[in-house]
C-alpha cells in the first residue's frame, strides 16, 4: 500500500482527475495548499506598489493505491499535470501501515 | 404649481435624496470590509455602524442646533430638512473609519465621532451653508460648495489625517529599513459593490443639494447636477484606469475605483454650475490625483489601506478649487480667491480641531489596539465575533 501526494497546478485538476478515473482510481483526496519551490514566488502588483507572492497557490492531491500500480499512477499523474512550464509541481511516494474504511472496518488492501 | 403640492414635492424630494445618501453608509462598509484583510472585517463594519450611529444622534441633538439654529424650512417639511442635512453627517465620518481601519479601537473613535459630529462638523457647516455666524467678518466664509468638496469631503479627509499621524500605521506597513510592505484587499467584489453604493448614493448627495425640485427651473438643475456627478465618476474612473495602464501595465480595478470616487468627490462642489462637458476634465484630474496622491501618501509613511485621503481630502480641495477655475462669476460672488479662501480656512480649523481633539482622547483612551491585538486581529479582540469564522469549504 502506497500513498502518493501530488502538489500539482490547480488548472490541472480537472485533467489528472479525468486521467486517474479513466485507469480505474475510485477515490482521492484533494486539498487547496500554497508553496513554493527552486523558483521561488512571483511579483504582483497593487496599488501601484509591487510585491512578491511568496506562496503560490496549488492542489495537492492524496491518493492511496496497490503497491504494484504505484509506477502506472504516478506517471498518469504527471503526464496529465504537465505544461513544461515552471511551477508544475512535484510527486511523492510513501508506504502507508494501515487503512481502515470507517463504515465497515475494512482494513488494508479491502479498503482501499 | 400651489405652494402646498410644491411643498410636498421637496419633502419627497428631500427624503428621497435622504434614503440614496444612507446607501453610501453600506457602501463606504463594503468598501472597506473588502479592503482590510478577514481578521479586521468585522471590526471595520462595527465601526462603521458605531460611528454612523453615535454621530448622527449626536447631529439631532446638538449639531443641528449649532449649524443652523432651530429646526424649521419654509419650502419642505423641516423635519425632512433636518433629515437630509443628517445624512452628511455619517459621510463625515464614514471618511475616517476606513482610513484608520486594521488598527483603531472602536470605542474611543466614537467619542471623536460624537464630538466631530456635536461641534468641529456643526461649525464648518454654520460658516457655510447655516446660520454665518462669521457673516460681516474678516472669516466670512464665500466660497461655493453645492454638496461638500470642501464642508464634507474635505473636513472628513483632515480630521482623517489627524488620527493617521497620531494612530500611526498598521504594524509592518513600512518596514525599518525602507520602502512599503503591500497589505493586498482581502475581498474585491465588496470593494467593488461598495464603491458601487457609494456612486449611486452620490445622486442623491449631490442632487438633493440643490434644494428644490418642484418648478421647471428647479428640476432642470437638480437633473444638470446628477447628469454632471456621473460624469464625473465615469471620467475619474477612465483617466485612473489609462493611468495605472501606462505606468504599470496592469488595471487595477481598487485604484479604478478609487479615482471614480475622487472624481465624484472633485464634482461634488459645483455640479450645478458646469456644462455638461466641464465634468470630464474635472473628473479626470480627480482620477489623475488619485493615482498621484496614494504613492505619495505612501512615501509620507501616511498609512491609509482604502486611500480615503487620495479620494476625500485631495480631490475635496481639488473641487472646491475647480469652481473658482471652470465657473468663477464674480457677479455672485464666486471667486478663485474666495474658493481658496475656503479651501485654507477649513484646512486650518478641521485638522487643528480634529488634531487637539484626538489628541486629548487618545491620552485618556488610546487610539490604537495592543500590538499583540493588532497582531492577532480586531475582531477576535475586540469584537468576539469573526467575519468568516467556517472552516473554508473549497469548490
Amino acid at each position: 500500500m502506497k500513498r502518493i501526494e501530488a502538489v500539482i497546478k490547480p488548472f490541472k485538476l480537472e485533467d489528472v482527475k479525468e486521467a486517474l478515473t479513466g485507469a480505474g482510481i475510485t477515490g482521492m483526496t484533494v486539498s487547496d495548499v500554497k508553496g513554493y519551490g527552486r523558483q521561488q514566488g512571483h511579483s504582483e502588483l497593487y496599488r501601484g506598489a509591487e510585491y512578491v507572492v511568496d506562496f503560490l497557490p496549488k492542489i495537492k492531491l492524496d491518493l492511496i493505491v496497490n503497491s504494484e500500480d504505484v509506477d502506472n499512477v504516478v506517471k498518469i499523474i504527471a503526464e496529465a499535470a504537465k505544461t513544461g512550464k515552471i511551477g508544475d509541481g512535484k510527486i511523492f511516494v510513501s508506504s502507508v501501515e494501515k487503512i481502515i474504511r470507517i463504515r465497515t472496518g475494512e482494513e488494508d488492501e479491502e479498503a482501499i | 404649481m400651489t405652494p402646498e403640492i410644491s411643498y410636498v414635492i421637496d419633502t419627497f424630494f428631500a427624503l428621497f435624496a435622504f434614503v440614496l445618501i444612507i446607501f453610501m453608509v453600506p457602501g463606504f462598509a463594503m468598501l472597506e470590509a473588502g479592503i482590510v484583510r478577514t481578521k479586521n472585517v468585522t471590526s471595520v463594519l462595527m465601526m462603521n455602524t458605531m460611528i454612523y450611529a453615535v454621530a448622527s444622534m449626536a447631529f439631532l441633538l446638538i449639531g443641528y442646533s449649532i449649524a443652523f439654529g432651530d429646526f424649521g424650512s419654509d419650502s419642505m417639511s423641516m423635519w425632512a430638512a433636518f433629515l437630509f442635512q443628517m445624512a452628511f453627517v455619517g459621510k463625515v465620518i464614514n471618511i475616517m473609519s476606513g482610513g484608520v481601519s486594521e488598527r483603531a479601537k472602536v470605542i474611543p473613535l466614537g467619542i471623536f465621532a460624537i464630538i466631530m459630529s456635536s461641534v468641529i462638523y456643526p461649525l464648518v457647516v454654520n460658516w457655510s451653508w447655516g446660520s454665518d455666524m462669521l457673516e460681516g467678518t474678516v472669516f466670512d466664509l464665500t466660497m461655493y460648495d453645492l454638496a461638500g468638496s470642501s464642508v464634507i469631503h474635505s473636513t472628513g479627509g483632515w480630521a482623517l489625517l489627524a488620527a493617521i499621524m497620531i494612530i500611526g500605521a498598521r504594524h509592518g506597513r513600512y518596514p525599518k529599513d525602507g520602502g512599503v510592505r503591500v497589505i493586498p484587499a482581502s475581498n474585491i467584489p465588496l470593494v467593488t459593490l461598495g464603491a458601487f453604493l457609494l456612486w449611486i448614493g452620490w445622486f442623491g448627495f449631490n442632487g438633493g443639494s440643490v434644494g428644490s425640485i418642484a418648478s421647471k427651473e428647479s428640476a432642470n438643475a437638480v437633473a444638470l447636477t446628477i447628469l454632471n456627478t456621473n460624469t464625473a465618476g465615469l471620467s475619474g474612473a477612465i483617466v485612473s484606469g489609462l493611468i495605472m495602464y501606462f505606468i504599470y501595465k496592469k488595471l487595477d480595478i481598487t485604484m479604478v475605483l478609487n479615482g471614480a470616487l475622487g472624481g465624484l468627490v472633485a464634482i461634488t462642489a459645483g455640479p450645478d454650475l458646469y456644462n455638461i462637458y466641464q465634468p470630464i476634465l474635472i473628473g479626470g484630474i480627480g482620477g489623475l490625483l488619485v493615482v498621484a496622491a496614494v504613492p505619495f501618501f505612501d512615501k509620507l509613511r501616511l498609512d491609509d489601506p482604502v486611500g480615503a485621503l487620495s479620494v476625500h481630502l485631495v480631490n475635496g480641495i481639488w473641487g472646491t478649487l475647480a469652481v473658482g477655475i471652470f465657473a468663477s462669476n464674480p457677479a455672485e460672488g464666486i471667486t478663485f480667491f474666495g474658493q481658496l479662501k475656503g479651501v485654507i480656512t477649513i484646512a486650518i480649523f478641521a485638522f487643528v480641531s480634529s488634531y487637539i481633539v484626538l489628541f486629548i482622547i487618545n491620552k485618556i483612551i488610546p487610539l490604537k489596539v495592543a500590538h499583540d491585538e493588532e497582531l492577532e486581529g480586531l475582531d477576535v479582540n475586540e469584537c468576539g465575533v469573526e467575519a468568516y469564522p467556517e472552516f473554508k469549504r473549497a469548490f
